[in-house]
């Protein structure tokens, strides 16, 4: 029997297969490339790059939760001129598309770094207005329709790739906050971040992270992940990259049925150094098992009755 | 490629309260870890989702076996302890980078705190010339047997004055005041950073091998970072325990926070 075709489309970019990892859960890949072969992904998101070097948060900066963890490690990395010199070369050897995570605490540092990533080979970049660790920038952005439209229209004008937009599930309405990326010019857009949560030590009551709050993955957040793809990708057109707890193909793709075009993986990174090779055959055996032909037909294959 | 191995237990006992030693037949892990390194434990439940790391206390090349000596601490690590001969676990590594072992070192001094000592069990074994073993617990002490039989000279300090000393461990580096060319510790965060002020007291290099939450364990998630100025360099970083260490100079670690 013949291998289902996986390829996929995301603004104009051809895919081999859905599969991608979930920025910051990847690194830029060198380490997984130990442990899996990297030119089977369909994508590699590197980890959330700045400007200049962050420093991140203080440590404690994981706590286990039933389920999943929170992290608050607040985007430590070493600046755009670090990656583009260190890590691009190393993810340039290989047949896999490269998705830039860029990270800002105004819209000028966001600009900034798209504008040099403009120079070089990368295929995408995605935009990353959702982490909650960081007290400027990040989530700050991510939660107001007026700023996501804002700050998407300012990088989409300088970005010389296409742009994904990444969303905070932390909001009120994730329709209204999609639209704005759209209306701001996003090419795409990958949801959900985490989710903000706290941990508490009861012995010595104290919260368990140093950052007091950060933000929860894993499978604990998968229904919720689902439930903001599916709602959505109602209401745009732009390709959507859905994660949010994905450990093995099935529910890849539970995401995929909601409306993705992508999937990505990430805290399973952590669990399981080849998770998203799993998930890959995990898909194809879905397509094979119920003869989908692409990725496409279990997009429009949600069945929803009227009772 | 690297992978995850699904080794046996082949032996588990519990060696002192809320102290249990297990070894695991895994000859890849065992033929290739260096002292000072750890591997990741994963947990049968699915709701506890991370790895454990925890140290190697001891290696066997030829039989292939690796002991880890751990403390229930948490849900997951007590988890482990009810895993009996003959079961498998989920383990990755070895991980970290082990003890840096210098030529022209003749006398060594290994401190460890509690649950700190059992990575210092297989360090003992590759050092040469003397090593004295500073070691100090709450109450019962671990591992003194295998240190001795390694050929440690064995410095004990109980809390309560239980066995050996009493006091801490600090005050028994006071009392006996060796003068070592390198010190090798693992033990809580206080008594690190008693044993850092103590090697610079006495112009005694001193590695520390540190301890924090982890996600991944091989680098990438950024959660066990700690604060380390390297030599010659301006400013602090936040360094990774898992791969930067879990091993760093004592002088390098910024200790105040």
């Amino acid at each position: 029997m013949s291998k289902p075709d996986m390829k996929i489309n995301i603004a104009g970019i051809e895919l081999k297969n859905p599969v991608m990892t979930a920025s910051g859960t990847f690194g830029s890949g060198k380490e997984y490339g130990e442990y899996i072969d990297l030119n089977k992904l369909g994508a590699i998101v590197v980890k959330g790059v700045s400007d200049t070097p962050w420093k991140g948060n203080d440590s404690p900066r994981i706590a286990e939760t039933y389920g999943g963890m929170l992290n608050s490690i607040g985007l430590q990395n070493p600046g755009v001129e670090t990656f583009i010199k260190e890590d691009l070369p190393f993810l340039e050897q290989y047949d896999t598309k490269v998705i830039v995570n860029i990270v800002g605490r105004t819209i000028e540092e966001y600009c900034e770094v798209a504008e040099r990533l403009g120079d070089t080979n990368i295929d995408m970049v995605e935009l990353n207005i959702s982490c909650p660790n960081v007290k400027e920038g990040g989530v700050a952005f991510g939660t107001d329709p007026f700023m996501v439209e804002e700050v998407t229209k300012a990088v989409k004008k300088v970005a010389k790739q296409p742009l994904i937009v990444k969303l905070s599930p932390n909001v009120t309405d994730i329709v209204s906050i999609a639209k704005a990326a759209v209306n701001g010019g996003a090419d795409a857009l990958s949801l959900i971040n985490t989710l903000l949560g706290m941990v508490i030590d009861i012995d010595r009551r104290e919260p368990v992270l140093a950052n007091i709050v950060g933000g929860l993955s894993g499978p604990a957040i998968k229904p919720v992940a689902v439930r903001m793809v599916y709602e959505v990708a109602k209401a745009v057109d732009v390709p959507i990259i859905g994660m949010g707890g994905i450990m093995d193909g099935e529910d890849a793709v539970e995401f995929i049925l909601a409306g993705a075009t992508g999937v990505a993986v990430g805290m399973a990174n952590f669990i399981n150094p080849t998770a998203t090779i799993d998930v890959l055959s995990g898909i194809e055996d879905y397509m094979i098992k119920y003869g989908f032909n692409s990725i496409e037909e279990i997009r429009k294959g949600l069945v929803i009755s009227d009772f | 490629m690297k992978k995850l191995y699904y080794p046996t237990i082949i032996e588990q006992k519990q060696i002192a309260q809320g102290i249990f030693s297990m070894k695991l037949q895994c000859d890849e892990i065992a033929g290739t870890a260096l002292p000072g390194q750890f591997i990741n434990l994963y947990c049968k439940e699915h709701e506890l989702l991370l790895p454990r790391p925890i140290s190697i206390c001891e290696t066997d090349k030829q039989k292939g076996t690796v002991m880890l000596v751990y403390a229930v601490v948490g849900r997951g690590t007590e988890s482990f302890s009810r895993l009996q001969k003959g079961d498998m676990i989920k383990v990755l590594g070895p991980l970290g980078n082990g003890f840096k072992i210098e030529k022209g070192v003749n006398i060594h001094m290994l401190v460890g705190g509690g649950i700190g000592v059992p990575p210092l069990v297989e360090l003992s074994k590759h050092l040469k010339g003397e090593v004295y073993a500073f070691l100090g617990f709450a109450h019962n002490p671990i591992l003194v047997g295998k240190l001795k039989n390694y050929g440690a000279k064995i410095l004990v300090a109980t809390e309560d004055g239980n066995v050996g000393f009493k006091g801490n461990v600090i005050e028994l580096l006071d009392k006996k005041d060796i003068k070592g060319d390198m010190i090798y510790s693992c033990g809580p965060k206080p008594m690190l950073k008693a044993v850092s002020e103590w090697a610079k007291g006495r112009g005694i290099r001193a590695q520390v091998s540190m301890e924090e939450r982890m996600a991944c364990g091989i680098g990438v998630c950024m959660g066990c970072t700690r604060k380390i100025k390297k030599k010659g360099e301006k400013d602090w970083q936040n360094r990774k325990v898992c791969t930067d260490g879990p091993v760093f100079w004592s002088e390098e670690v910024i200790w105040d926070e």
